[in-house]
């Protein structure tokens, strides 16, 4: 089945009333579900580490992440974020890095229940600057740190929300 | 998985939107009871044969997530290869060819 009449049905399901997870439950859903679960599962993957992203404070996230690496505040890091997110069930972020030898990004929002968003390894090819979505469950500071060498480095901004993301 | 792939002097740029519930375990249905967490956990990209994006994402990422990155070393008519895989299991996998800008 194509994704974009999955999506379609999605659609048109959650229009008339019907919730997602009774959507999961029609035949229909069942069906796409299966096939997005049934796509050759490749061992290309590293290991998650749960214990960083299930962290609920942000020094239990940076320890299990990075272990007890030295930190210092660094202009050469920046974060592009609204200043106001009316929605923070969808925060447009981008960071970007000039530090030398930057081998890792990870973004925080100090105060998700669980702070570590995402990380992402700069791997030889890949250009230090990355763009996501992610949730914020109220005004916070936006934390972002670069690993390059076996220092971190640091910036911080503050992203008003109107509306938190997280659903309580 | 919608993915778009632009080549312009070498450096490739990325676009991902993934269509996934990113059900973070914390929020209860019409019952009170917690919606087990649902959430992709790795992203990784390949390009002729080398791997050149590998994030890790949480529950903190929104739902049908979206990312963007650039990679060195790409042009038109090659093709860029996306996957991801989340915490039941589930993965997917998409191609797409390098366009021009």
């Amino acid at each position: 089945m194509d994704g974009s009449f999955c999506k379609q049905i999605l659609m048109k399901e959650v229009g008339m009333g019907v919730s997602r997870r009774q959507f999961f439950k029609s035949v229909a859903g069942t069906i796409a579900y299966a096939a997005v679960i049934s796509t050759v599962p490749e061992r290309v993957f590293a290991a998650w580490n749960q214990k960083a992203f299930m962290s609920e404070t942000m020094a239990a996230a940076i320890a299990a992440k990075y272990g007890n690496l030295p930190i210092e505040d660094s202009a050469a890091i920046q974060i592009k974020s609204p200043e106001i997110a009316e929605n923070g069930a969808y925060v447009p972020v981008s960071v970007a890095t000039t530090i030398a030898g930057a081998s890792n990004i990870t973004i925080f929002s100090e105060a998700n229940f669980a702070p570590l968003v995402a990380s992402f390894d700069i791997l030889p090819r890949m250009r230090p600057d990355v763009s996501l979505r992610l949730r914020m469950a109220k005004t916070a500071n936006l934390v972002v740190l670069v690993q390059a060498g076996g220092k971190l480095y640091k910036a911080v901004k503050e992203v008003k929300v109107t509306i938190g993301g997280c659903g309580g | 998985m919608k993915v778009k792939a632009v080549a312009q002097n070498n450096v490739v740029s990325v676009k991902i939107l993934v269509q996934h519930v990113m059900e973070t375990g914390r929020r209860k249905d019409e019952t009170g009871k917690l919606v087990p967490g649902h959430y992709i956990t790795e992203v990784n990209a390949q390009h002729k044969g080398e791997r050149v994006f590998q994030a890790e994402l949480g529950p903190g990422v929104s739902k049908d997530p979206y990312l963007a990155f650039q990679f060195t070393g790409g042009s038109v008519g090659e093709t860029v290869t996306i996957s991801w895989v989340d915490n039941k299991g589930g993965t997917e996998k998409a191609d797409s060819v390098i366009s021009a800008v």
